[in-house]
């Protein structure tokens, strides 16, 4: 993973020394809260219901094991002894206190970490495909390019005050596992004709109130402009972006307001200025930043191993659990394995400083000391020998890391909700904790199949509803949590926004309502259909009369 | 006389800001004046004659229109009515770039110690800081940054064309 120069380093460090002085000054009467507000959530710090809540940066979600034990000494130090792995491959912390985050930031320096950009109406954490450089679909590795928009857009000195919050994903791979198509920007680095990397650019997607699937805005970026070419698109939202309404201030609602078309002239002819000039890339520093991505240095070994594969006939549980939790690995021998965050009882994301500790010895262990967070808020060792995953596996049961759900109706993505946000309308724990409840038998969430279901507790979409199969949103009706439940989203590649299927629910019908709608796929999918193919073939229909019609 | 961080020091302003003026009757004769934008427009012939009149704009007003008079005026500010409205950076950064403006480039309004570093990075090189703060503690702020990765106008050479071993400087540009 990328290393820190001295440089680097002094950036952070300079970073902690200039908040603890806003912060001093903050709790000396120098700095109003409106004044203080912004520079604080540029530091990942909000003020939350109960306590102030951090937002730690996992850039483009690597980390070491070293930087995973600081994390959960932070936990254990600052907080209540846990973190809570978020959407955007970032990590929270619920309960620090105001005083002491410079420490906290001074202890991330430390290990080159920081929460720099994970708030604010700034250009936030640059988010990657979890399984970059070891997926076999990958045309190209995005890490390389992830560092570099990642350092671009540290304190980039124009674009600290856009008019909203600005997200940037990569990914490298046809099958999108970085939801490229919801965010501002989405680039997939792609090859041209002559073998070139080049980008394709997204621009103007996203979540929240409005919704929309990003536009492709340019076909093929060379590499070496793209730091021009996102200057270019900033320096346009910057300007024109709208800031008299916050609903209507992300890029999405300036693309069409001023439709695709406009706003790409006004890009590109920005582009054509800025075009070959210093911030063009040269090839080099590509070079530079790909060689802190080189593999490691994997064992020539067969490609499928004996014992592991008789440990799959032998062990059902096992099985169940290389099937859902383990991801093919482009080097024979190897495996991907995703370490499961969506334990039914515990809240979707969260992990204890022991947990993370004991995480971190298993990554030493079986996976050369890294590991990857993933925006579906679980973990994944990239790198384990298949010899060795029974071995694994029986650890991770120990430390409740090995539900075998990943990519099933149990591995719910969900916010913090109303039980930490203050922004929530509803809490959303409780309802993914009811429907886990509810589809508790294995058999039956395996005969369930792939599906989605996600939840926000609010209009923010961090539990990114809209490209859940089945989308959860939680909203305030007369001051009371209700439940709008929508159908038909999809991230990915072919991503898609879901439609809402009418009134909203009490908390209390929510597993109801989730099973009516797995019946009426049950009933009448054709073979081999997954949930989403099926609503896409029937519609909403007769999922909206199933649940309306015994519901209300 | 109200004070101002040009560059690194502080000074007395001798530069009036005309908030207000709408015609030629709110301008002194005598005194250097910034004007607003639309009186700039209207009363063009009449001041640009002047060496003594500079131009304030606010965020959302295209800095395209003053390309013309680039070379004469010695003076444009820019006005931040609230320092978390970002336009100004971008203004600034197509000034100096774009139309290669060379006279100084103010800061006005809710200017803060907190925003300098990077003002200064986008091009302004002068702070008329808000009346009610700490001028010597505010210039601090200049130096809360050592560097930047980014290329800007005040290092318009990115650190990755800097760094150590780095090669493939050859665009003329050449750090600060």
């Amino acid at each position: 993973m990328y290393k820190y120069d001295h440089i680097d380093q002094r950036f952070v460090d300079e970073r902690v020394a200039q908040f603890r002085d806003q912060t001093r000054r903050f709790l000396a009467g120098e700095l109003t809260e409106d004044e203080f507000r912004p520079l604080r959530l540029q530091n990942g710090l909000y003020i939350q219901k109960y306590a102030p809540m951090l937002r730690v940066a996992i850039p483009y979600g690597l980390l070491s094991t070293k930087q995973l034990r600081k994390l959960a000494h932070i936990g254990r130090k600052y907080d209540r002894g846990y973190g809570h792995f978020t959407t955007r491959q970032n990590i929270q912390y619920n309960w620090p206190r105001l005083e002491d985050v410079p420490d906290i930031l001074a202890e991330l320096a430390s290990v080159e970490m920081h929460a720099i950009q994970t708030s604010g109406n700034c250009v936030r954490n640059i988010t990657s495909d979890h399984f970059a450089g070891v997926a076999g679909d990958e045309l190209v590795d995005p890490r390389p390019y992830a560092e570099l928009f990642r350092q671009w857009s540290t304190f980039h000195p124009e674009f600290a005050y856009l008019p909203r919050k600005f997200k940037i994903a990569v990914s490298g791979s046809p099958n999108d596992r970085a939801a490229t198509l919801v965010h501002d920007i989405g680039v997939h680095a792609v090859r041209n004709a002559d073998g070139e990397v080049g980008f394709r650019v997204l621009v103007g997607g996203g979540m929240g109130r409005t919704p929309i699937i990003g536009h492709v805005i340019r076909e093929f970026l060379p590499r070496q402009e793209v730091l021009n070419y996102f200057d270019a698109i900033l320096r346009i939202y910057n300007r024109f972006g709208r800031r008299d309404n916050i609903y209507k201030a992300r890029i999405k609602i300036l693309v069409k307001e001023m439709t695709l078309p406009v706003f790409a002239g006004h890009v590109e002819a920005e582009w054509e200025r800025l075009r070959g000039g210093p911030a063009t890339v040269p090839d080099e520093e590509i070079e530079r930043l790909a060689s802190f991505f080189e593999p490691p240095p994997y064992e020539k070994l067969p490609g499928d191993d004996a014992g592991f594969r008789s440990a799959i006939a032998d062990n059902r549980a096992f099985g169940n659990w290389v099937k859902r939790n383990v991801f093919p690995h482009k080097v024979p021998g190897y495996a991907v394995v995703t370490l499961s965050l969506k334990k039914t009882g515990v809240p979707p994301g969260d992990a204890t400083s022991d947990q993370m500790d004991a995480v971190a010895d298993l990554a030493d262990a079986y996976s050369f000391g890294e590991l990857r967070v993933s925006h579906e808020q679980n973990l994944i060792f990239t790198d384990v020998r298949q010899k060795e995953l029974l071995a694994l596996w029986s650890e991770l049961k120990a430390l409740g890391f090995a539900t075998p759900n990943i990519g099933l109706l149990t591995d719910i993505i969900c916010c913090p909700g109303g039980d930490f946000c203050s922004l929530a309308n509803a809490k959303s724990i409780p309802i993914a904790e009811a429907i886990q409840r509810r589809f508790d038998d294995l058999d039956y969430l395996y005969d369930i199949g792939e599906l989605d279901l996600n939840i926000s507790g609010c209009m923010n979409a961090c539990g990114h509803h809209h490209v859940g199969n089945i989308g959860v949103l939680g909203v305030d009706k007369n001051g009371q949590e209700w439940y709008q439940v929508s159908i038909g989203g999809d991230q990915g590649e072919a991503a898609s926004l879901g439609k809402v299927i009418g009134p909203s629910f009490a908390a209390q019908e929510m597993p109801d309502v989730v099973s009516r709608l797995i019946d009426v796929y049950v009933e009448k999918r054709h073979e081999d259909e997954r949930f989403i193919d099926t609503v896409r073939r029937l519609g909403l229909e007769p999922f909206k009369e199933r649940v309306y019609a015994s519901a209300h | 006389m109200p004070l101002l961080i040009k560059g690194r020091a502080i000074i007395e302003d001798r530069w009036t800001l005309l908030r207000d003026a709408t015609s030629l009757d709110d301008v002194p004769g005598e005194a250097a004046v910034i004007v607003p934008l639309a009186l700039w427009k209207s009363e063009h012939e009449a001041l640009v004659t002047r060496k003594d009149v500079g131009v304030w704009l606010k965020p959302d007003d295209d800095p395209g229109v003053l390309a013309a008079d680039i070379g004469s005026l010695p003076l444009i500010a820019i006005d931040f009515p609230k320092f978390v409205d970002g336009r100004g950076y971008s203004s600034a950064r197509l000034l100096r770039d774009k139309y290669r403006f060379g006279g100084e480039l103010r800061a006005i309004g809710d200017v803060l110690r907190d925003q300098l570093y990077y003002l200064r990075q986008c091009g302004f090189d002068a702070f008329a800081v808000r009346a009610d703060r700490n001028f010597a503690d505010a210039i601090g702020g200049l130096d809360d940054f050592s560097d930047n990765y980014q290329s800007t106008f005040a290092r318009p050479v990115p650190l990755f064309r800097r760094r150590k071993g780095a090669t493939g400087s050859d665009t003329g540009f050449s750090p600060e």
